[in-house]
């Protein structure tokens, strides 16, 4: 999954989560460490942890509102 | 002067009654002073941004649509409104497929010269008489990058108002039942409606 997929699943799946549920996310795009933080910071959303191993990324997310 | 000495009750009277003609005459010109940045405000209501992304889209290449419908999904995934407007080359990416049927000779040359919808266009570099837009093709999928008609579907998806200009049209022969179902169309002022209340807007 490459740019712009990952924000794209992320945005659809956080409207179906509840306050206070947590999603995690693996991707494989080289650039989705920059693009999850500027995605958290403009949607207002809390990043958890973020992680790398190997080729994936795993970022978890914690529904603020 | 003794000053614990008590006020007498008519001087504490007139004191007050002066301290409040003062703040009354004051208070009076604040508030004519917020009565006309209301009004100011609720004039100059409609031209405040809002969180939009307006983009015109003026080129027909498999790269440049790539780069437009990506940055109308990431803005949309990114909580935006979004506008697109399509003029010119830019149209080939709404087409459906290729009409010739009911079109005069200038619009049937029109419409064999260009590509029948977003899965034809070529590449702005590298095109190689159709060569280039296989390759590229073929590298996108490898890198697991969503392919172009995919993106325009994704974006009618996401609700984003996709505008397409009639005057081109007009020129190119193109015709409604051509372009995708449920877009809208309009002209330059459509355009600059959008964009003057947009945080964004490109030209690509």
């Amino acid at each position: 999954m490459s740019c712009p997929m990952p924000i794209v699943k992320i945005s659809r799946a956080m409207k179906d989560l509840a306050v206070g549920d947590v999603l995690t996310v693996h991707a494989s795009d080289p650039s989705f460490e920059s693009d999850i933080e500027a995605w958290v910071k403009k949607m207002d959303q809390t990043l958890q942890s973020f992680q790398e191993q190997g080729d994936i990324q795993t970022a978890v997310l914690v529904k603020k509102a | 002067m003794d000053t614990t000495a008590p006020i007498p009750p008519e001087l504490e009277a007139l004191v007050r009654k002066l301290v409040d003609e003062q703040v009354n005459e004051r208070l009076k010109g604040v508030e004519s002073t917020l009565q006309s940045l209301k009004g100011q405000v609720a004039q100059g209501g409609g031209n405040v941004p809002e969180d939009r992304t307006t983009l015109v889209v003026f080129s027909g290449e498999m790269d440049t649509l790539f780069a437009a419908f990506t940055i109308a999904v990431g803005s949309a995934s990114m909580g935006m409104e979004v506008s697109m407007f399509f003029t010119f080359w830019g149209l080939n990416a709404l087409k459906k497929g290729r009409t010739l049927k009911g079109k005069k000779l200038g619009e049937k040359m029109a419409a064999l010269m260009m590509p029948s919808g977003p899965a034809s266009v070529p590449t702005s570099r590298m095109n190689m008489a159709g060569m280039g837009p296989l390759f590229f093709k073929y590298l996108m999928k490898q890198k697991n990058v969503q392919s172009l008609p995919n993106l325009v579907a994704l974006a009618q998806e996401l609700g984003i108002r996709m505008v397409a200009c009639e005057t081109s049209m007009g020129v190119m022969g193109l015709r409604r039942d051509e372009l995708l179902d449920g877009i809208d169309y309009g002209g330059v002022a459509t355009y600059l409606g959008d964009a003057a209340r947009s945080k964004i807007t490109l030209f690509i």
